[in-house]
């Protein structure tokens, strides 16, 4: 860089961050912008790529990469102590409709993504919510959430609205928040506690819909629901499973009460493509998971890629990646939008790696079917494809009283942690365990069980895990690394990519690994301890930082002393 | 009070003209069970003095520690016992029919209680209440003339056998007895030992007295597939009694050298070895430096699961289950 263009770049620089005073909002536009600066939305941007335009860290530099900072985040309503995080703001925020006696988890651990916006980072885990200092970590203010209870494995993160933050409890309460101040608007219950749903997305704003998803392990219908970002009213609410005599795919299901308790819980956040308006998410398992009670049909809308129209609420298209499942394999996975061309002709598109062990590629306007392969190496339940392009499961594999072994594990080839792609690459990154489980069947009853009730499913081992890199285009396998003799675990977290040529991720050895994008080979590591989140990137004061989380203790990682000007 | 068991004998008379058709159809179940050869499912018995047994659901939570139950039905206070009995003697009367013994829907095809929204909402009878009594007619669901507080006995006994249900939205644990898994052919099974697992394992040396050291089939069965501790995971004694060995593992140096021992860790960056005396050994790792080449005593197992189909595992097992 020129020392002209030096002198030019630094007082814009000075200006920005002066101007940027922290907790201050976004304006819903700039979510459309390509992933840069900033990391505003659960995935970065809409396309769940998780791909940053940034480069300053790239596969020369991030050799030099070194910690700028760490934060260990405690939850609860007294705060404080056991970090550096102290000495911040005030007391803990407190809120919540609870008595008081549920146990307080101090070290609860970071899954979600955090949000980075005008300097500010907004970090979750189940009931709990922090703005940090992007430069330092320290804390800005501590949002305690007293819950009613509810299944508290997991928080995704905030969704952000100009100056308003929104976030899910376990509880089912859709939390608003004042970024500036980390104090409550209001708050909306989104699911019954009742009935038994528990609530981990991360809400994700589309305009003027906050879009809301939830969980739920029993037996019980699920939904997407988009709220209004300023009252918390209500807008839409659509049923993954038909509800009423006569709606689409009730001829699926044995009968519409079976239909009504068939799950398909969207308890991940999805994509959104602008062109189209369409909302694109998947769904979890049908229920009961493992047993019969759900007839012979293919069990609609559940183990689905579905597309809402963000305006009206109405499913556009479906594409099922289980059809009638009988493992537990949700596919509620974040999908990746991206254009390319296929059999010469430019194609508007929509990929999922699923829990199943298959990868597909559909027409993200229209639903139709491109591409299915198998990505996982052991995958053993499939007896090929379909004419629609969906697998025709092998029912020796059911689970079965004498015992099936399966792969993969009803954990899956993946679980919630999110792929990433490249478009410098034309790579899909996602980590790929391939376990094998023992799936025996204690409930014979023809009425079925309930929930994920009626099997004992042990793992018996695995044989091998990898970071799988996939050509979207046609399913191909591009390489797969392998986290050295793992047999069934590793890469928790999930990935980010960037233009430096780096697809980040956790391995299976407690490190952050900085590798390749084109060849899969490791360049960089630090070992912090098993990576619980997917990592971020975003720039602040010329300088590119990475953030990454194991267990409850953030990683700000960056160049101590970068290129002055930005190489972007 | 009224009297607890057996219900008033009025509403056993209501039983019988009210279901008319189903006591031809309980007679039927009675002598045809709905699972042979199992026995019909007894209804839940359940003890409101003891913690409900999803208390504890929620997954990885600190230990000693005192938790409310994680949704409303586990964490509803034990009802008045008695209430609970006689609600259990009005349900086993008049609604087993339709919505089973277990609760989990009956042969008339009344629906599963234990999932019902409605039931998942109601408090203290307010929602079941009307249901009983007509309001649901024209959905299958007949008007019962039951007194209120003998309906609200029945929401009371619902309430206690849903506050035991399991993990994951999983039902309430049952008594009956656990599939036999034994389906296989032992003839088949021994061949297949035989060619697969004979350069290894003998029926006369490691595997002596198999079956008796490891007494259920299921057990005996995820043990041998995975090639040790149930569950796969672990060091040490596995559940055959037999010490299982370690992975071990010998880098060898650019110079020639070489070190061997138990492997503890690797990765891409780092392996660390314990040795015999019990010291330990890390060494970086860069790209294929050192040379790092690991035995795997499980090697063999792994390399069967991409294979072994599910009728080669119930006959070795059927097998295997004969090593008294």
């Amino acid at each position: 860089m020129t020392s002209k263009r030096l002198l030019y770049t630094a007082p814009v620089l000075l200006a920005s961050a002066m101007l940027a005073a922290q907790g201050r909002g976004i304006d819903p536009a700039d979510l459309l912008k390509p992933l840069g600066d900033q990391w505003p939305t659960y995935s970065g941007d809409y396309s769940g790529k998780r791909y940053s335009s940034l480069k300053q860290i790239n596969q020369t530099t991030v050799k030099s990469l070194t910690l700028a900072w760490t934060v260990r985040l405690t939850d609860g309503p007294g705060g404080g102590f056991g970090g550096r995080g102290g000495g911040g703001g005030g007391g803990v925020i407190v809120g919540g409709e609870g008595k008081g006696d549920w146990p307080i988890q101090p070290d609860g651990t970071i899954k979600g993504t955090p949000l980075m916006v005008n300097d500010t980072l907004y970090v979750t885990t189940p009931d709990n919510a922090w703005a940090l200092d992007a430069r330092d970590g320290r804390e800005l203010w501590h949002f305690f959430w007293r819950t009613r209870g509810g299944t508290h494995i997991a928080n995704r993160g905030f969704g952000m609205w100009k100056d308003y933050l929104y976030m899910e409890t376990p509880d089912n309460y859709l939390v608003s928040l004042e970024a500036k101040t980390g104090k409550e608007r209001w708050h909306k219950e989104i699911a019954s506690f009742n009935e038994q749903y528990f609530s981990t997305m991360a809400p994700i704003v589309v305009g003027n819909h906050v879009i809301a998803g939830t969980g739920n392990d029993l037996d019980t219908p699920g939904f997407l629901q988009s709220f209004d970002p300023e009252t918390g009213e209500l807008q839409w609410k659509l049923y993954t499973v038909p509800m009423n005599p006569g709606d689409p795919g009730l001829d699926t299901w044995p009968s519409l009460d079976a239909a009504r308790h068939g799950g398909a819980q969207p308890w991940l956040p999805g994509v959104y493509d602008p062109e189209t308006k369409l909302y694109i998410f998947g769904t979890g398992n049908p229920t009961p998971a493992f047993t019969q009670g759900r007839g012979e049909g293919d069990n609609l809308f559940t183990s689905s890629l579905v597309a809402v129209n963000v305006d009206t609420g109405k499913m556009a298209w479906y594409f099922q990646t289980s059809p009638h499942d009988m493992h537990d394999w949700d596919s509620a996975q974040t999908p990746i939008l991206f254009d390319a061309t296929v059999n010469g002709r430019r194609r508007k598109l929509v990929s999922t790696a699923a829990r199943n062990g298959y990868f597909y590629t559909v027409d993200r306007v229209t639903g139709e079917h491109v591409v299915t392969t198998k990505y996982g190496t052991a995958t053993n339940w499939g007896l090929g494809l379909r004419p629609d392009g969906t697998v025709k499961r092998n029912n020796d594999k059911n689970p079965s009283v004498s015992g099936s072994l399966v792969s993969p594990t009803p954990g899956g080839t993946i679980n919630w942690e999110p792929p990433a792609y490249n478009p410098d690459t034309g790579l899909f990154y996602v980590t790929e365990r391939n376990g094998f489980s023992l799936i025996y069947l204690t409930e014979t009853d023809p009425r079925g069980s309930m929930g994920l009730g009626g099997v004992e499913r042990p793992t018996v081992g695995g044989i091998g895990s990898f970071l799988t890199a996939i050509d979207p285009k046609n399913g191909k396998v591009a390489w797969r690394e392998q986290y050295p003799f793992v047999g069934e675990g590793g890469g928790g977290g999930g990935l980010l990519t960037t233009a430096g040529g780096l697809v980040f991720g956790g391995d299976a050895g407690g490190n952050i690994v900085a590798y390749n994008a084109t060849t899969g080979k490791p360049i960089w590591h630090s070992r912090i301890g098993t990576v619980s989140n997917p990592p971020i990137t975003y720039m602040l004061d010329g300088r590119q930082h990475l953030l990454v989380a194991a267990n409850n203790v953030l990683y700000a990682f960056v160049l101590y002393d970068p290129p002055a000007a930005r190489t972007r | 009070m009224r009297p607890r068991v057996p219900i008033p004998s009025r509403y056993r008379l209501f039983a019988a003209v009210a279901c008319a058709v189903s006591t031809v159809v309980l007679a039927h179940a009675a002598q045809t069970p709905q699972q042979p050869p199992a026995p019909p499912t007894p209804p839940p018995q359940t003890t409101p003095t003891q913690p409900p047994a999803g208390g504890r659901q929620g997954g990885g939570r600190g230990q000693g520690q005192t938790q409310p139950g994680t949704f409303p039905a586990q964490q509803r206070p034990p009802g008045d016992p008695a209430l609970i009995e006689r609600g259990r003697g009005v349900y086993t009367a008049t609604c087993t029919a339709c919505h089973g013994a277990d609760l989990r829907g009956g042969q008339l095809g009344g629906p599963n209680l234990l999932r019902s929204l409605v039931v998942l909402n109601d408090k203290e009878g307010e929602l079941i209440t009307p249901i009983v009594k007509g309001s649901r007619a024209e959905r299958g669901m007949p008007p019962l003339p039951l007194p209120d507080d003998d309906i609200r006995a029945v929401a009371e006994y619902i309430h206690s056998v849903l506050a035991t249900s399991g993990r994951q939205g999983g039902p309430p644990g049952v008594a009956a007895p656990a599939p036999d898994i034994l389906t296989g052919d032992a003839t088949a099974g021994q061949a297949y030992f035989t060619a697969k697992c004979g350069s290894c394992h003998s029926p006369t040396g490691d595997l002596q007295g198999l079956a008796t050291r490891v007494a259920d089939p299921r057990v005996l069965q995820t043990m041998w597939v995975s090639g040790g501790a149930v569950g796969g995971r672990g060091r040490g004694a596995s559940a055959s009694g037999a010490q299982r060995k370690p992975i071990t593992v010998t880098v060898t140096a650019p110079n020639g050298e070489k070190v061997s021992g138990r492997l503890v860790r690797i990765d891409h960056f780092i392996v660390t070895l314990a040795r015999d005396d019990g010291s330990f050994q890390s060494f970086r790792r860069v790209g294929d430096s050192p040379r790092v080449e690991i035995q795997d005593p499980l090697a063999g197992h792994k390399a069967l699961w991409s294979v072994l189909t599910e009728k080669d595992i119930h006959d070795t097992t059927a097998y295997l289950v004969t090593l008294k």
